[in-house]
Parts: structure tokens; sequence; C-alpha cells
């Protein structure tokens, strides 16, 4: 299974996405630079996190008409799995590829920290290794991951099975002092309609080797390559 | 001529920069409790004729707001 992991200017997050794919799953992983215009022959990829284009003008929305946009919006829709963590969501939601919007946190605060997540999706390509109820440890890193949508598009969201991750407490209640941004109803990830896009604020490429305090984010990356694996057999 | 686009959270939004002002703003005096948005303004210089109005919207709705939290306007300057 190949991967492409996206390259805007002000990326940070490439390097760690590309080693853990490359060094804790023996995946193969490409950098692949923004004014590329194809993403032709990957299995599956990865929008980054950083501050694309310095999160001018709003995060993402630069970023979201970069040449090589168009191209994961065609995959998209051939089914490829898109995978877009921190300002990688923040792109994806700007591009209308995910629903609503990531506004500036509730305490104005840039939260960098290590949070309990609930998973709530277990059947999508990023959770399909979880468990019913399952909470994971991930960290954090961002000033702009308060999710916003609208009550008739959060009831889609709800009725769809869309809402992958739900920030929570260490039991995996979801209560309102569990959520660090003031997201709508604890939303801390959300997948698009046909389920192969998911975006996500916590950062599952830190938290793949015991040494960085969690390997908790190595069961996307593995739902992930077991799901190809199955669609390659 | 000037065109100024101004973007403001929508009414409906939580804007959290606008409450931290509020209180402020009372905490200097002002009375009663003030309803305080934050936004942007984008000053666009346009030699000439002005823009095509199609072409203008849709880049403000596009690119210079997020229609899911935003709200834009434009004036016209000299």
């Amino acid at each position: 299974m190949k991967f492409a992991v996206l390259r805007f200017p002000g990326s940070n997050c490439d390097q760690d996405c590309l080693r853990t794919l490359r060094d804790n799953f023996g995946a193969s992983a490409d950098a692949v630079w923004h004014k590329e215009t194809s993403v032709d022959g990957y299995d599956a990829i990865v929008v980054p996190g950083g501050f694309s284009y310095g999160d001018y003008l709003r995060c993402g929305a630069i970023a979201r008409y970069s040449p090589v946009m168009g191209a994961v919006t065609r995959a998209a829709a051939r089914g490829v799995p898109v995978l877009g963590i921190c300002n990688g969501f923040q792109i994806l939601c700007e591009a209308g590829l995910l629903p609503g919007a990531l506004m500036r946190n509730r305490g104005l605060h840039f939260i960098c920290r290590t949070v309990h997540l609930r998973v709530t999706n277990i059947t999508s390509p990023f959770t399909r290794g979880t468990k019913e109820g399952e909470v994971v440890r991930l960290p954090v890193a961002h000033g702009e991951g308060c999710y916003f949508a609208d009550e008739t598009t959060l009831q889609k969201l709800e009725d769809g099975g869309q809402i992958a991750f739900r920030y929570c407490e260490a039991d995996g209640s979801i209560t309102p002092a569990a959520n660090p941004n003031g997201s709508v109803r604890n939303i801390a990830g959300v997948l698009n309609s046909q389920g192969n896009i998911l975006g996500l604020m916590p950062h599952p490429e830190r938290a793949c080797e015991e040494r960085l305090g969690s390997t908790d984010g190595k069961v996307v990356f593995a739902s992930l390559l077991s799901a190809g694996l199955a669609s390659v057999s | 001529m000037k065109i100024r686009v101004t973007v403001l959270p929508k009414p409906s939004v939580l804007d959290p920069q606008g409450v931290a002002t509020a209180d402020a703003m009372k905490h200097l005096g002002w009375p009663g409790t003030p309803r305080v948005r934050v936004g942007k303004m984008i000053e666009i210089d346009v030699p000439g004729e002005s823009p095509d109005e199609h072409l203008l919207h849709s880049i403000c709705r596009d690119l210079l707001s997020n229609p899911v939290i935003e709200d834009y306007s434009i004036q016209r300057a000299d």
C-alpha cells in the first residue's frame, strides 16, 4: 500500500507522518509537493498538520486551492482513503470534502497536551481496528480546533455514523470538562458520508512509539493498512 | 477605487474573541454587556473599472469568508 503525504508551504507534521508510516509500519510513503497535479498510483493520502500558508486568511483557506487539492478531490471521489490531521482536517473542511468548520478555540489558548478520545465509529477504514467504546490517548496541538457545524449537519453526522472521535474522560464518558476547545458535541474527528475521508484534530502520528508516551495512534494507520490490504486481495 | 470586504462570524456562532473583547470593554467602564464580534477587513485596490460582480461575490464566498461560520459585506470607497 502506497501513501502520499502532502506537503504545503508551512506543513510541519509531514516528516512525522512519513516516519511513522515507513518506520513503524514498513509502508511505502512519499512526500507530495502541493504543486503536483496528480496523486495517481497512491492508495491513500495523508494531509498532515502544520500551518499551511501561515494560516493566512483562515486555517487551510489558501491551501485548499493548491493544485494538488484538485487531484485529492478526484481521488477521494474514486474512494481513495484521505486522512486529514489537524491543519489537514482544516484544509479538508475548507475544501468542502468534510462538513463543518474549525474555529478559534473557545478559551483562545493554543492547546498542546494529550487528550482522551472515544472512538464512536468502529467500522470506518481508519478505525476498524478498534472495539466498541474504545478510548485512545492522543496529543492535540492547535489554536483553531473548535469544530462547528449547524444543527442540520450535526444531525446528518449523528445519523450517518460520521462522528469518528469525541473528546472524553479517561473512562470514556463524554463531558463538557473533557472538551478542550469548545467543539460542538465534543467532536474531535468526522468522516464524510462515504466514509473514505477522515479529518481529526488530534495527532495519531505522534503517538505510535512508546517513547512518545502513547502508541494509541497506531490503530488509525493499522486500520488503514488492513483496509487497504483487504481491498487489494 | 478600493473595495473593502468585511468578514464577521455569524451571529449564531460562538465568537470567543468577541466575548473576550466585550469583557475587557466592561472592565474599562463600558455600560451594560456589550455585544462584540471580531472579524477581519480585506482591502482590495482596484485600478480602473470595478470588477465583475459575480466574480467578486464568488471570491468573497469561496475564499475570503467561510460561509459555514462567517458572513461578508462589501463596501466601496474612492
